[in-house]
């Protein structure tokens, strides 16, 4: 099929976006790299009003290296990220997950920023994103907002941004000395989206775990920190038995629902055998193996 | 009813320009406007990559993206590949190792090779099949095209 009709706008300023956004309301559509948008209106499972095309936004197209952070422009294509050595070296749990996103045609179009505002509850970036605590930045006719990953992300596709709001940044700590990660999933095909994904980063001291972050995909309504069993990493120190527990526990919590592509049983222990495979490859990394 | 805007792009080398509605999706332009039937629409929703083209220099799927969008831009299709009545070095490698059967996944395939022996001129098997994950073949005949792929990068390296 092919969309319906639309008011067409390809704004070359933020502010030009706003005032548009403002003029039609939630009529209208942000269109970033439009890999999900587009193929939703081919099927007129969306069909708005207005199309609000950020893709002449050229000051939404950056990556900036500021006091240990990197700030993403929302509409930096995810292939720029792919191919990017500062996030190859500074944080390359991002770089992994990248590879994972869709096929390397579909990266050249997507971005950072529409990946996460469409907020597909299996998706790799917003799982990056919420395991490494990361920030997003809402411009609005009230300013911007700062919202973490938790805040940002509120159901099946549903987040904290506004009517009148764009998405204009990304904000990720780059990871620490002694750190290492690893980004698992499971799919049927490659480039799918995930049926369950485990992103993984720790920081070792010693015989311990300074530092655990995990977060889950697949398994909810939005991606899930698993907390419990980054607590036990903590507490039990570097050793196989902790992984273990750590893995058995995320399985426990996790509350994923079954449908056709897999039961609730089986996103299970996926979540368990991946927690364990990104724990187990996260540390090596972490110990320079 | 959508007004109609001018586009102006360069499609394999040559200026193009035409009216379109916004909402006509870049592959139908390319097929019906540019009457340039070579690219091939399939799921029409991303997923099987038949209607990859070179947009500015890289692969991208044209059924996700609008005509209004490829304004000012630089397209290859497959129709740009050959050269003066010669095919390229993935086309002839294509043809020698039978990488294709019935043919309607092909202009997918040879872009995103194109595009993937740019970015990496020296593939293993590992990338070249991670790359051509991006267009589905229903004639399953990955491995010749995979063998393709391969002996394509070969011819194409810099000899050193």
């Amino acid at each position: 099929m092919k969309p319906s009709p639309f008011d067409y706008h390809d704004p070359t300023t933020i502010d030009e976006a706003l005032e548009l956004l403002r003029r039609y309301g939630p009529e209208a559509k942000i269109l970033a790299g439009g890999q999900s948008l587009i193929a939703l209106m081919n099927f007129r499972l969306s069909a708005p009003a207005a199309l609000i095309d950020l893709n002449r936004v050229a000051e939404l197209s950056y990556l900036r290296q500021e006091n240990g952070t990197l700030r993403f422009g929302s509409m930096l294509r995810q292939r720029t990220i792919e191919f990017s050595p500062v996030v190859l070296q500074r944080l390359p749990l991002l770089a992994e997950a990248t590879r994972l996103v869709g096929h390397l045609p579909t990266r050249t179009r997507g971005t950072i920023g529409g990946s996460l505002a469409h907020a597909d509850p299996a998706a790799e970036y917003p799982t990056v994103i919420t395991a490494l605590d990361g920030e997003l930045v809402l411009r609005g006719s009230l300013g911007d907002r700062v919202v973490g990953a938790h805040d940002f992300f509120q159901g099946v596709m549903s987040t904290a941004l506004g009517p009148d709001e764009i998405l204009v940044e990304v904000r990720l700590a780059e990871a620490p000395p002694n750190s290492g990660c690893a980004f698992e999933e499971f799919s049927r095909r490659h480039g799918d989206f995930a049926i369950v994904a485990v992103a993984a980063m720790v920081v070792v001291d010693g015989a311990r775990y300074r530092v655990a972050r995990l977060a889950a995909a697949g398994v909810g309504p939005t991606p899930m920190r698993l907390r419990a069993a980054e607590e036990i990493l903590e507490r039990e120190g570097l050793s196989e038995r902790a992984i273990n527990d750590a893995a058995t526990s995320a399985a426990e919590i996790v509350e994923p629902a079954g449908d056709l592509h897999a039961s609730a049983d089986f996103r299970r222990h996926l979540t368990r055998v991946l927690t364990r495979r990104a724990l187990a490859r996260a540390t090596d990394r972490a110990r320079g193996k | 009813m959508a007004e109609h805007r001018k586009i102006q792009l360069k499609v394999n080398g040559e200026l193009r320009e035409g009216w379109t509605e916004p909402r006509r999706l870049l592959v139908d332009f390319i097929r019906d406007d540019l009457a340039l039937n070579g690219t091939h629409v399939g799921c029409e929703h991303g997923i099987c990559g038949a209607c990859t083209v070179l947009f500015n220099g890289e692969a991208v799927r044209s059924c996700l993206m609008l005509a209004v969008q490829a304004n000012g831009a630089e397209l290859l299709t497959v129709e740009g590949l050959a050269h003066e009545g010669k095919l390229h070095p993935l086309q002839q490698a294509f043809w020698e190792h039978h990488a294709l059967q019935c043919g309607f996944c092909t202009p997918g395939m040879l872009i995103v090779a194109l595009d993937l022996l740019r970015t990496t001129p020296s593939p293993n098997e590992e990338e070249i099949r991670h790359a051509l994950s991006a267009v589905l073949c229903r004639c399953t005949g990955y491995q010749s095209i995979v063998e393709a792929v391969d002996a394509a990068a070969s011819r194409l390296r810099p000899s050193r």
